[in-house]
């Protein structure tokens, strides 16, 4: 690895400055990406800074309304072994389940899988589908990126100069709600997904009020479709109207041809995953298990 | 060119300290630095397992930490498993069930196997087999190290009863 300094400030405010002052540094939460990338030259900073000694980056909190606020560097352990965050948000314990395997969980973070960018990311399809919003802080002030903002291209994120990541705020489910995130991988566990879709829905007397659907690994970035979720909304919460969103979501899809699937492949996956998916958070708004 | 920094962490329960240099993993660290070198270095990416430690009561690949992080922190290595000349029950039970050839692989088995075992003492087989898909090994096909775990918790249940 190339030679680095490394600070771990123990405030916002300090490893503001200490990013302004530096470009090119980077923060480190759990390094599951950011130490592999260096090791493979593929990023070189000057400064890594350490962000695991910042208090609102370590905190995991909900406020009186029932929304989660889930600072940038918490580790995965630490969402599925909170018993609130796994009575409220199961999707969420899901997703933070299935980020590698149980020595990577024990360092990576929700936040570091949404700033690393990659359009595989596990963790941002849902992100969008519960529609997060991202906390940011730099050199100019404060401003929230909705999660559907923060991934620009394969591996760049949202983030101006001197601007980190502080925390991700999810809303309280509204009543009646639930979510799910589905990936397709070759095997059981460990794996890149082939394509992914995270959704989220709201059913009242049977019939869906609101849905949101996010896949992965099928364009540069993680993909809202906002047409599969109108594509549903006022429909009876059946297979046949999930369906529809999954022919939405394949026409949206934009993948490409790699060592992982063709584009048809892709495709199609996206179909099926956005029904099961939808199926999935359905069973949960009603109380089915 | 970065310099040294000193590092003072715990290490098996002991206060240990190091200087080290920001881009030194703590496995390079713990091996090179500190003479434990039963942690290993497989593929350096986090893959594999093989390098596998204990840091704030968590399994942590330690080729993922740098050196400079374990400031203050408790790490638990395959050194910290016997008591003296006395092996912990997951290594009497790797023995007596095969569960290693080379042996490469298994001081982050017998690592993740105990941090398992700390937290849920009676896991079902498949938890025991994705806990352990964290860590690769391919002398034995995983089934005597999965028989082994199930016969330590066994055993380290009923000396708790």
């Amino acid at each position: 690895m190339h030679s680095f300094d490394y600070a771990a400030p123990d405030s916002v405010s300090a490893a503001v400055s200490l990013l302004a002052a530096n470009p090119g540094a980077r923060l480190l939460a759990g390094g599951t990406d950011l130490i592999v990338q260096m090791r493979a030259h593929r990023r070189e900073p000057g400064l890594v800074v350490d962000a695991k000694r910042i208090p609102e980056l370590s905190a995991l909190t909900f406020d009186s309304g029932g929304g989660l606020t889930l600072g940038a560097a918490v580790a995965c352990w630490r969402i599925y072994g909170d018993a609130q965050v796994r009575a409220v948000f199961p999707s969420l314990v899901e997703v933070a389940s299935l980020i590698g395997g149980t020595a990577i969980q024990g360092r990576a973070s929700i936040g570091g899988n949404l700033c690393n960018a990659a359009p595989s990311a596990d963790a941002t399809p849902l992100l969008i589908a519960l529609g997060a919003t991202c906390r940011v802080v730099g050199p100019a002030g404060e401003r929230a990126i909705a999660a559907e903002d923060f991934c620009v291209a394969p591996g760049r994120n949202a983030l101006a100069d001197g601007e980190l990541l502080v925390s991700i705020h999810i809303p309280a489910p509204r009543p009646g709600s639930g979510a799910h995130y589905l990936r397709f991988i070759p095997r059981n566990e460990m794996d890149i997904a082939v394509a992914g879709a995270g959704v989220s829905l709201t059913i009242a007397d049977g019939v869906v009020t609101a849905a949101r659907v996010a896949l992965a690994s099928v364009a540069p970035t993680p993909l809202l479709v906002p047409e599969a979720g109108q594509a549903i909304a006022g429909k009876p919460a059946t297979e046949e109207t999930f369906a529809l969103a999954g022919e939405a979501a394949k026409a949206a899809a934009k993948p490409i041809t790699d060592m992982r699937g063709t584009i048809e492949y892709r495709r199609h996956l996206c179909a099926v995953l956005t029904r099961r998916a939808l199926t999935a958070a359905a069973r949960q708004a009603q109380g089915v298990h | 060119m970065s310099s040294n920094v000193r590092v003072s962490t715990t290490v098996n329960g002991e206060p240990a300290e190091f200087l080290c240099e920001p881009r030194e993993s703590l496995l390079e660290c713990l091996r090179d630095k500190l003479n434990l070198t039963g942690a290993k270095e497989g593929c350096n990416d986090g893959n594999c397992g093989a390098c596998t430690v204990e840091m704030d009561g968590r399994i942590v690949t330690s080729c993922l930490v740098l050196g400079v992080e374990a400031q203050g922190a408790s790490i638990g290595t395959v050194e910290g498993l016997a008591r003296g000349s006395a092996l912990h029950p997951l290594q009497t039970a790797f023995l007596e069930q095969a569960a290693l050839q080379c042996g490469i692989c298994t001081p982050g088995f017998l690592v993740a196997a105990k941090a398992l075992l700390d937290h849920e003492p009676d896991p079902s087989e498949d938890r025991i087999r994705f806990w352990l898909a964290t860590t690769l090994g391919r002398c034995t096909g995983y089934d005597k190290i999965i028989r082994a775990v199930q016969q330590a918790a066994r055993e380290m249940r009923e000396v708790k009863a």
